[in-house]
């Protein structure tokens, strides 16, 4: 495909960006000048960039998708199923367009979590994390800036309950560019739960950015969870900066989307942060899903530890590239990384590249990566207590997702993800008897 | 107990088998009945767990002659999952680890299973935690042990309890012990050889697999198996486990020779 198919690609996603409500401010105005601007010199990326090499998005640029025309209908009864009851905020976003209606908030003293469009405490900090001067689609998104989430939380506040951020796809053919900005400032606490649904019977994409912004002292959880609709297309970038002693999870679920993209970035902003980063990509059938993460240490005592796992079935294709970067400088970092890949048939693939960069002498950095099937002795221990061999792979397959999902720290979302993959084990495992 | 007219639960007759290509048992013969316990002792690389493996069906390793009958079937021919069920426990030396999977679901669905596979009533969770903590009183364990994952973080003693109330509750028809006193302390040894006596009855049999003589001052056994090369060299009674733990192996493979 030759660049010029590739701008010509960008040119449509971005002609309906005449289309939008006007910015409620000038600033936001100015912000999406700017990016259409900077697309209109970039290209969409293919298998011959190093960083996309296994992901093929050729099928996506196949689809010329617009912006969603109005919002959908909801079916309010299947959202409700995905509803967390420990959120008691709770900001719901429909084909891109913020849903009073259907979200929820508990005022809180010092805790914001409105509608981006109408935060003006969010123009200091928009677009300074993710950047969109390589990045096509992070591009975009910020060209068709308008409604998003916005979660503020003041000096030394804790907020009360988790934050649900929910962004459904109701209409196929379209491309919904969900925005988030979540700023703590220093000593705040605070639990975000990003929630991508797709609702839409075809192909649709979603270009999702989220920006976090860690002050000194604060502690930030933050879970994202992609199950768009099967045909969908995700591709999402989340950067993080974390400010001195701050402490940063995140655990980043992949379980929908035909191709899907997450690319998490998390960077020391000063001296001695944590950060803890685990992944779990949960796919079969004809599904791709890629997670690159990049951890940046930047400064001297910072900690990191990584868990990604994979369970790839059917012919479903999975892709991991953690690079961990320790610059110069960064002394006394101890940083640890794990890659565990489990495959389920013959015909799965993982692709697992663990990517160390050190510029500094005294750091401690260890990473392992496996790829495997399920343990012979691991299947024999259980099938020597009576139990099937299919209900035995069910169980290990299940144990291995779950040692993830566990360490999620919203029950709801626990039991929830927990049942999820349940039934889908055990699915697999009556489509592989019939087949 | 040994008892003349006892019921054969196990009869071994001439034993092969091998992993890859390397031949490790050798022509095993051992018969056992209701009642009676056996040790199987010998030297490190004899050939022990291998056996013990091979009887609950361990998928590495084929076997290339004999036969071996479980209450007159052929046990051969079943599956892993269908020896437990007819009856046959292995307790291992090294328990898988699952984390993720709660001790109390996976001991309910194994008891379920095993109840299920053999006409019997099965438990829902409330009358099974009263059941299996019941049983756990045997051992000396902790109900916090249900909440936690299957064997994940166990030290060595709490895998091995863990492995015997495994065999509480699937009462085995045969249960073979394979070095369930390694890596214990002299108090959980204590623990887990009574839980195996006071499930010891004249309906079952027990082989242990041991290293040491240890085990046997607690678990009295009926006869002691002595094995070197993949065969069974010598039997004799407990009285030869002491014999074994003062003078060593070597002079019984020399007077095998």
């Amino acid at each position: 495909m030759n660049s010029a198919v590739r701008n010509d690609y960008l040119d449509r996603l971005l002609q309906g960006q005449n289309t939008l409500p006007e910015a409620p401010s000038t600033w936001l105005r100015k912000l999406r000048m700017q990016a259409v601007e900077r697309a209109n010199e970039l290209t969409v990326p293919t298998v011959r960039d190093e960083e996309w090499r296994f992901t093929d998005l050729s099928p996506l640029y196949k689809l010329p998708f617009g912006p969603a025309a109005g919002t959908g209908a909801i079916d309010a009864a299947r959202l409700g199923s995905y509803s967390i009851p420990e959120a008691l905020t709770r900001l719901v976003f429909v084909d891109g367009r913020y849903s009073p209606g259907l979200s929820l908030t508990a005022p809180q003293a010092g805790v914001v979590a409105a509608n981006l469009a109408e935060a003006s405490l969010a123009e200091s900090h928009l677009g300074k994390l993710a950047l969109m001067d390589d990045d096509a689609f992070v591009a975009v998104n910020t060209a068709f800036l308008g409604d998003g989430a916005f979660v503020h939380v003041s000096r030394n506040t804790k907020a009360a309950a988790p934050i649900h951020l929910v962004f459904v796809a109701t209409q196929k053919d379209t491309a919904v560019y969900p925005r988030i900005l979540v700023v703590a400032e220093s000593g705040a606490e605070c639990t975000i739960v990003e929630d991508f649904i797709g609702f839409a019977d075809g192909p649709y994409l979603t270009d999702a950015v989220s920006e976090v912004h860690v002050g000194e002292n604060a502690r930030v959880a933050h879970v994202r969870v992609q199950r768009e609709s099967q045909a969908a297309f995700h591709i999402a970038t989340a950067a993080i900066g974390v400010a001195r002693n701050a402490g940063y999870s995140n655990w980043t679920i992949s379980l929908g989307a035909r191709i899907s993209r997450q690319n998490l970035n998390v960077a020391q902003e000063g001296e001695g942060t944590e950060f803890s980063v685990d992944g779990l990509t949960l796919i079969d059938g004809r599904q791709l899903a890629d997670t690159h993460s990049s951890i940046d240490h930047a400064h001297p005592h910072g900690k990191s530890r990584q868990l990604h796992k994979t369970v790839v079935g059917g012919g479903a294709h999975a892709v991991f590239n953690g690079k961990i970067l320790v610059r110069e400088g960064a002394q006394q970092t101890d940083s640890g990384q794990q890659s565990r890949n489990l495959l389920l048939s013959d015909k799965a693939r993982i692709d697992a590249k663990p990517q160390l960069e050190i510029f500094a002498d005294d750091v401690k950095c260890a990473h392992g990566a496996t790829v495997g099937q399920l343990e012979a002795e691991e299947l024999f221990y259980l099938k020597s207590r009576g139990l099937d061999d299919a209900v035995a792979r069910n169980l290990l397959t299940y144990a291995f997702a779950a040692e993830i999902i566990e360490r999620i720290p919203v029950r709801s979302v626990v039991d929830k993800l927990e049942q999820y993959v349940l039934e889908r084990t055990q699915l697999d495992q009556t489509q592989s008897k019939q087949a | 107990m040994v008892r003349e007219h006892a019921a054969e639960l196990l009869e071994v007759r001439n034993l092969a088998a091998k992993i890859g290509e390397r031949s490790i048992l050798k022509g095993i013969n051992l018969r056992v009945r209701a009642g009676e316990v056996h040790a199987i002792m010998g030297p490190n690389g004899s050939g022990k767990s291998t056996f013990a493996k091979v009887l609950s069906g361990h998928p590495s390793y084929e076997v290339t002659g004999g036969e071996v009958l479980f209450q007159g079937n052929n046990l051969l021919e079943l599956p892993p999952e269908e020896r437990a069920r007819a009856g046959v426990f292995l307790g291992f030396q090294y328990p898988i680890e699952v984390p993720g999977v709660s001790n109390s679901s996976f001991l309910r669905l194994t008891y379920n299973t095993v109840q299920g596979a053999r006409g019997k009533e099965e438990l829902d969770p409330l009358e099974f935690d009263d059941y299996v903590r019941e049983k756990m009183k045997l051992l000396e364990m902790d109900p916090a042990f249900l909440e936690r994952s299957l064997n994940a973080g166990f030290s060595g003693g709490e895998k091995k309890r863990n492995e015997i109330l495994q065999m509480a509750l699937l009462e085995p028809k045969l249960a073979i012990l394979d070095e369930t006193d390694s890596g214990l302390d002299i108090d959980a040894l204590r623990v887990v050889a009574n839980g195996v006596n006071k499930l010891h009855t004249p309906a079952n049999g027990i082989v242990l697999v041991t290293h040491y003589q240890r085990l046997l001052n607690y678990i009295e056994p009926d006869y002691v198996h002595v094995m070197e090369g993949g065969r069974i060299i010598k039997t004799g009674d407990k009285s030869l486990a002491l014999e074994l733990e003062s003078r060593g192996y070597e002079w019984v493979a020399r007077e095998a020779a």
